[in-house]
């Protein structure tokens, strides 16, 4: 490894531990989310630097050059350009810090001790995945290794005293050939579908619905670092429920009364007509301001005690709401009886983001 | 690793070259050529023209930051220029041959400034060497005592670098610690030898009281220490701190690079400008051909590009050196022309005397960036020129011109420079309040520190003295403040 190599890597564990200190802040703040590549994130860090004795830059001004009169705005200053109060908060310049997606799930899991999902059903039955890692003497010649054929022929050639420096031809014999060949990997096969479902009624607001795209970003990548294959549905409900895309999942306004049940109803279709529990590892997330109609509670309770609940790996389900109504639907579930698979959980702001996420995830199912 | 040798072609160019700065009367070191890629030179440019340097994650940083802002296509790196001998030019291998042309002029300047710039003349000529030897020490040290406790002590290190005499480079420090002179001690200060019986008047009671009397304080302020206040605050830890033998030879090798690089930054502006100068003179006089020209022109003006926040050393070092050259061929100097008030007669004016090129070869010899300006820059330049000095204005968080007057100008690009517009921080008492403390005054010019960064730097420095350190400085609207850190809290009062 080169030296520069050996210095970069180096700086990026000190950059990986800056996102690991500030984790809680990066969950409870939505710049992530939009930052996403195909496999990298890129997160802005608070600049990593070696503090000196040195000026605060905006009293200093300096001298330019060009056209202007004096009182004439050259720009304004750069954020993080302040003097620094002693003490308080560290110098604001950023550093965009780009990291893949499996490391910070990783960061992610080390920080809130998530554990590793047991997945269910085919526990056991494992399929073999081929990964060419490996060298072989034998094979066939579209896979031949050009590189170690050559070496191989090289170094034949110089120990039988035949290789000539000055006509440099090396030619390989059938010993020398070398092929790339696959190694066997077993990988759990199992499948997760996610199915989010929200409220969409007059009282979700914006600010609650980004609380739940925030949830569902880090959901979402917790759980594709935990399976092979993820699918995700949406639905969407007020007094009735439709499943849409996941873009208008999250931009969708509606009018009109709550019936959570039209959600878990559609759901169990879903589930009965696509989704075997026998096959697949289901996850269902439930966001809402809770002010569902009284009456349907029972019918939605119903519905999860005999259906949902049983069929699969986990139900979530996160209120965000900042008032208090009267009965809401958190306190509806909290009657039934305390079942392994089901989490509940007021999101009343961003701070709580982190919290969520370690008790809906920290259930290792 | 590094040995891209120059094309035949490229050779041929370089000789043509070589040929011009000879005959101009440039005198340089050997000038070894190394082509890179960009990926290279980007790796070169992190380790500040050193490969071999010792290992840290602040190159790796600058890397970082070289390497996207080349994808990103905001800047690239045509050349790199090393002060040692024989001197190392980096090219970028995907620079045009008219580039590679220019920059080959270019580099000559700069060898020809690092060999004759009287502020040079105590570097290191071999640090190629030296900075591999360095890399190999630091290592050997991370191999012995661990990656984290040596890395942890670089940075405590690097966090103090600028503490060290930026403006007597070429002072040769001997150890601060008083030389200890017994027989001194035994005699009687101010006795003269006499015979018995005149004894009393040759020496005179009151007179020998008080030669003791000052000989007693003399010792006192010897003893203290440091005797007087000490800026090379590095040399001062070196002496005096208590350090493993592994962190000594850290700390010292931290000194010596920041001493290395220092006339670097003390020069920036007449190093980019004399080699600026030389460019474009071999160039359009001699090495340019017809459909090179555009070009060349490119190049040329994007180097000089000015914005109006930002000074272009490259710009203002070309164009002063062209108005020395334009007015020592006038004669436009010395009392007569200062004392002379028509403006268009200094504008005509003109001697013969013809002591232009004499005169840059003289001032590329014996300034650096902050005589440079003060002695050179006129009003008529910086009106020409439109310089402007500017200022934060902390209302409405943003930067404005605040004056075109050239005493205001002259001020603040001096202030800049000075101490390359650094704090001047010095040690006063090394055992202050009598408990082996150590204080240090800012010498506050009307700009406070950076106060967060100042506890933090204090934090390394308290971590490398051992006991509690101060710092004195002046904090606007507040007055004189002392901010204090003892290991575990900072104070201040």
């Amino acid at each position: 490894m080169s030296q520069i190599d050996q210095d970069t890597s180096r700086f990026r564990e000190i950059v990986r531990g800056k996102i690991k200190q500030n984790l809680r802040k990066y969950m409870s703040s939505d710049n992530l989310i939009g930052r996403q590549g195909k496999d990298l994130v890129s997160i802005p860090v608070p600049q990593v630097d070696l503090p000196r004795f040195t000026f605060g830059q905006p009293g200093r001004g300096g001298v330019g050059q060009g056209p202007g009169q004096p009182g004439d705005v050259l720009g304004p200053a750069q954020p993080g350009d302040g003097t620094g109060e002693a003490g308080d908060t560290p110098g604001q310049h950023m550093l965009e810090a780009e990291i893949s997606m499996a490391d910070l799930v990783q960061i992610l899991s080390d920080e809130l001790a998530l554990p590793r999902i047991q997945p269910k059903g085919k526990k056991n039955i494992k399929s073999e995945v081929a990964r060419y890692t490996d060298i072989r003497r034998v094979g066939p010649e579209s896979l031949r290794h050009f590189k170690r054929t050559y070496r191989e022929a090289l170094k034949r050639q110089l120990a039988a005293g035949i290789y000539d420096p000055d006509n440099p031809i090396i030619i390989p014999v059938r010993e020398d050939r070398r092929y790339r060949s696959f190694e066997a990997k077993p990988v759990p096969e199992s499948n997760a579908v996610i199915i989010y479902m929200m409220d969409v009624s007059g009282s979700m607001g914006e600010r609650e619905k980004r609380l739940v795209r925030m949830t569902a970003f880090w959901i979402d990548a917790w759980l594709k670092a935990n399976y092979r294959q993820v699918q995700r549905r949406y639905l969407v409900h007020d007094a009735a429920a439709a499943e849409v895309e996941e873009d208008l999942f999250y931009r969708l306004h509606q009018s009109g009364g709550t019936k959570i049940s039209s959600a878990l109803q559609l759901c169990h279709q879903l589930i009965q007509t696509h989704y075997s529990p026998l096959d697949w590892n289901i996850y269902l997330f439930q966001f809402s301001d809770g002010d569902n109609f009284t009456s349907d509670n029972e019918q939605a309770l119903r519905l999860l005690h005999d259906h949902l609940l049983p069929a699969a790996n986990l139900y979530c389900y996160g209120q965000v709401d900042q008032r208090h109504y009267g009965d809401t639907f958190i306190d509806a579930l909290e009657r039934l009886s305390p079942l392994e698979n089901l989490v509940m959980s007021h999101i009343p702001n961003d701070d709580a983001i982190y919290d969520v996420i370690k008790l809906f995830l920290g259930k290792g199912r | 690793m590094y040995t891209g040798a120059l094309p035949p072609d490229l050779q041929a160019i370089k000789d043509e070259v070589e040929g011009y700065a000879r005959t101009t009367g440039l005198d340089y070191p050997d000038v070894r050529f190394v082509m890179l890629d960009f990926n290279q030179i980007n790796q070169v440019a992190s380790y500040d023209g050193f490969p071999s340097r010792y290992p840290h994650w602040r190159f790796g940083m600058e890397y970082e930051r070289l390497r996207k802002s080349y994808a990103w296509g905001l800047h690239r790196i045509y050349e790199m220029v090393v002060n040692t001998d024989p001197c190392y030019a980096y090219l970028l291998v995907s620079n045009l041959t008219i580039d590679q042309k220019l920059v080959m002029a270019h580099v000559y300047g700069h060898a020809d400034f690092f060999k004759n710039n009287l502020w040079f003349a105590h570097t290191n000529r071999r640090m190629m060497d030296d900075s591999a030897n360095h890399g190999t020490r630091i290592r050997r040290h991370i191999d012995k005592f661990g990656l984290d406790v040596v890395e942890t002590f670089v940075d405590r290190c690097l966090s103090l670098e600028n503490l060290i005499d930026q403006h007597s480079l070429a002072i040769r420090r001997t150890p601060i610690r008083p030389a200890n002179d017994q027989q001194e001690e035994d005699e009687e200060p101010g006795r003269m030898p006499s015979k018995q019986y005149m004894d009393s008047f040759i020496n005179p009671p009151a007179y020998l009281e008080s030669m003791r009397q000052q000989h007693k304080q003399e010792r006192v302020q010897e003893k203290k220490i440091p005797a007087s206040p000490q800026r090379d605050v590095l040399l001062f830890l070196l002496e005096y701190a208590p350090l493993e033998p592994w962190q000594q030879d850290v700390l010292a090798i931290v000194r010596e690079e920041a001493y290395y690089f220092a006339p670097q930054r003390q020069t920036k502006i007449m190093n980019e400008g004399w080699a600026s100068y030389w460019h474009s003179h071999i160039m359009t006089r001699h090495a340019l051909r017809e459909d090179e020209l555009i070009d060349y022109a490119d190049h040329h003006s994007g180097t000089m590009a000015t914005s109006p926040g930002r000074l272009n050393p490259y710009k203002l070092g070309i164009e002063l050196f062209r108005d020395i050259e334009d007015r020592w061929n006038r004669g436009a100097f010395g009392p007569e022309y200062e004392d002379c008030d028509d403006q268009r007669a200094r504008a005509k004016w003109d001697r013969q005397t013809g002591l232009g090129m004499k005169k840059i070869f003289e001032v590329r010899r014996i300034y650096n960036d902050v005589g440079f300006i003060d002695e050179f820059l006129t009003p008529e330049f910086a009106e020409r020129h439109q310089l402007f000095s500017f200022r934060y204005n902390a209302r409405a968080n943003h930067y404005e011109i605040a004056s075109r007057e050239f005493a205001d100008i002259k001020r603040q690009l001096l202030f800049n420079l000075t101490n390359f517009g650094e704090p001047i921080i010095e040690v006063t008492d090394a055992n202050y309040q009598n408990r082996g403390e150590l204080y240090l005054v800012h010498r506050w010019e009307s700009i406070d520190l950076r106060l967060d960064y100042a506890q933090a730097t204090l934090e390394n420095l308290q971590a490398i003295w051992g006991r509690p350190v101060h710092l004195e400085t002046v904090v606007t609207d507040k007055g004189m403040m002392r901010f204090s850190f003892d290991g575990k809290q900072h104070t201040r009062q």
